[in-house]
């Protein structure tokens, strides 16, 4: 941590970057969003918003499992409940008796149903109010170190499945004429969303994490012409908005998150309107 | 758009070594097909033989099994009996190898993935959204061409035609050739002119590059004038297969279809023959 803080002092001499707290946050950035970018291009794909949105909720349900068994860190019980849950999803949806959109909102709703009635046991619920809004700025070298586990697996695993993943979700039988197990990859795409989506939504709030992964790619989306502009716009959208998000939150003293997400919103403005002029 | 025949090789060679397939001598055989989901039976006794260079339709009435056909057979959807490759000394390979053009794809028409992401995402493993191999490209140009669609390289999956998209899910079929060839023919967004192009295309390439094919189709007079061979599904089995004049004169499938277009085939054969007698 000591070589990063050094390394910012020298090369961003900002007074918003004083602070130790401040320079954590950077890097958290720099390792959350490029995730988001890279995901969110094919959660939009493949209109997966409400799933992601539905996983963002179901971490309700693990913070309070996590409470009831006494876990000081909740990141366990929340990762374990959202797996589950996204496995829940996957199997009934393969049983094809309701519509997609249906089922994840019956298990989001009642997720959430869960959670909060948990959680407010004795009228507590406000401690738990964080994880709604989320606070980037609490973050420390060990969420760090845990970032940048994750940061590397996602993107060592996003290169090995991105192909298979992509032609899977534009037709399975065509996948698998091409020997693709489409099963296999849709559950490990799924458990990644699930996985990234609750180590970052302490930092991010459940309220708004699913808008930041949706943005960054759906604003991505309105200007790219093939798959590699697609993911190279949308990181950079990403990114761009992370580090400017959390700069005026410093400047505004807002909530970072939210921040980030009204500027990749603002992106997603000028490239739709962008669009219409093309047309 | 002019069919340009010398653009099409003639081959007679199948991809992978396992097999040293002399013309019209190699067959697929379909033993025995039977298929239940959750419990209802969708397909029993389904007999068919396929001799490689040949054309075989599938046609019958909505909902009586053709796609479910064409899953089990690409290994889908569970299946019991038999499906065998067997060469020209009648040895049984395991498996064909196979090509699969489906009516769609899964995505909206705004999505940001070309037609050379498509071929490159399924040939190789590198993730497209990172870089594309040197030679791609050439590839693709060369595997396009064989179904005149190489001008459609670089434009977006969904800016293209009902027709065009047709063509270049064909030309991804054929790369690597395959031993059995599955057409799932759309119901609609092709036009006549465009259905027309695709099945002397087809036509062509079965010669060519000695090609099994099962084709999926709904329109009886394209079938009538291009299939070598029409199997009849009806209550969920094949009721009678045969040349398309044995096919179109049999009780049950003018029946299905109604009588007078059997009629008007009948008589258009009839025609034919006697012009061929003048000849």
């Amino acid at each position: 941590m000591q070589i990063w803080y050094s390394l910012v002092d020298l090369l961003l001499p900002f007074s918003w970057l004083q602070h130790d707290f401040m320079k954590n946050a950077l890097l958290g950035v720099l390792l959350v969003t490029p995730i988001f970018g890279l995901l969110g291009t094919m959660i939009v794909n493949n209109k997966m918003a409400f799933f992601s949105d539905s996983l963002g909720h179901s971490a309700l349900t693990g913070i309070a499992i996590g409470v009831i068994l006494g876990i000081k860190n909740p990141v366990w019980s929340m990762l374990f409940f959202s797996v589950l849950i996204t496995i829940a999803i996957l199997v009934v949806k393969e049983a094809n008796t309701a519509s997609t959109d249906t089922i994840i909102g019956v298990f989001s709703s009642t997720a959430v149903a869960l959670g909060i009635v948990i959680l407010s046991r004795n009228g507590g619920f406000n401690k738990y109010s964080v994880y709604l809004i989320g606070d980037l700025l609490s973050i420390n070298p060990t969420n760090l170190l845990t970032l940048s586990i994750v940061f590397v697996f996602v993107i060592a695993i996003w290169g090995v499945i991105f192909n298979r993943l992509l032609l899977a979700s534009m037709n399975p039988s065509l996948a698998r004429s091409r020997g693709i197990n489409v099963r296999l990859y849709e559950y490990l795409f799924s458990m990644m969303m699930a996985v990234i989506v609750t180590i970052s939504i302490q930092w991010v709030g459940i309220l708004i994490i699913s808008s930041l992964l949706i943005l960054p790619a759906a604003s991505s989306r309105n200007i790219a012409k093939n798959m590699r502009q697609y993911h190279v716009y949308s990181v950079l959208i990403a990114l761009i908005s992370g580090v400017s998000g959390l700069i005026l939150s410093y400047v505004w003293g807002t909530a970072t998150g939210a921040t980030i997400v009204l500027i990749s919103s603002v992106f997603f403005a000028v490239t739709f309107i962008g669009k219409l002029r093309l047309n | 758009m002019s069919m340009n025949l010398n653009m099409i090789q003639p081959k007679c060679t199948h991809s992978g070594q396992r097999t040293s397939c002399q013309c019209g001598l190699c067959c697929t055989k379909i033993t025995n097909f039977g298929v239940s989901l959750g419990g209802t039976k969708i397909l029993s006794d389904v007999n068919l033989h396929i001799h490689c260079g040949d054309l075989t339709a599938i046609i019958g009435p909505n909902g009586a099994g053709k796609s479910t056909l064409i899953k089990a057979i690409l290994g889908e959807v569970p299946h019991t009996g038999e499906l065998q490759f067997l060469d020209a000394q009648n040895e049984g390979t395991t498996k064909p190898s196979m090509g699969y053009v489906p009516q769609k794809l899964d995505l909206d028409s705004s999505s940001p993935t070309s037609v050379l992401d498509l071929f490159a995402a399924a040939h190789t493993k590198r993730p497209i959204w990172f870089s594309y191999p040197k030679k791609i490209r050439e590839r693709v140009s060369e595997t396009l061409a064989r179904t005149q669609a190489e001008h459609l390289i670089d434009k977006r999956l969904g800016a293209l035609s009902g027709g065009e998209l047709q063509r270049v899910l064909l030309a991804l079929a054929l790369d690597p050739i395959p031993h059995l060839l599955l057409l799932d023919e759309p119901v609609s967004g092709i036009d006549q002119r465009g259905l027309e192009l695709f099945y002397k295309t087809v036509s062509i390439l079965r010669k060519n590059y000695d090609l099994s094919i099962i084709l999926v189709s709904h329109d009886l007079n394209l079938v009538a004038e291009y299939a070598d061979r029409v199997a009849f599904i009806n209550n969920k089995t094949i009721e009678c297969t045969g040349t398309p004049q044995e096919v179109f004169s049999n009780t049950k499938v003018i029946e299905t279809f109604g009588l007078d277009w059997s009629k008007r085939y009948l008589s258009n054969e009839k025609d034919k023959v006697d012009h061929a007698d003048m000849v």
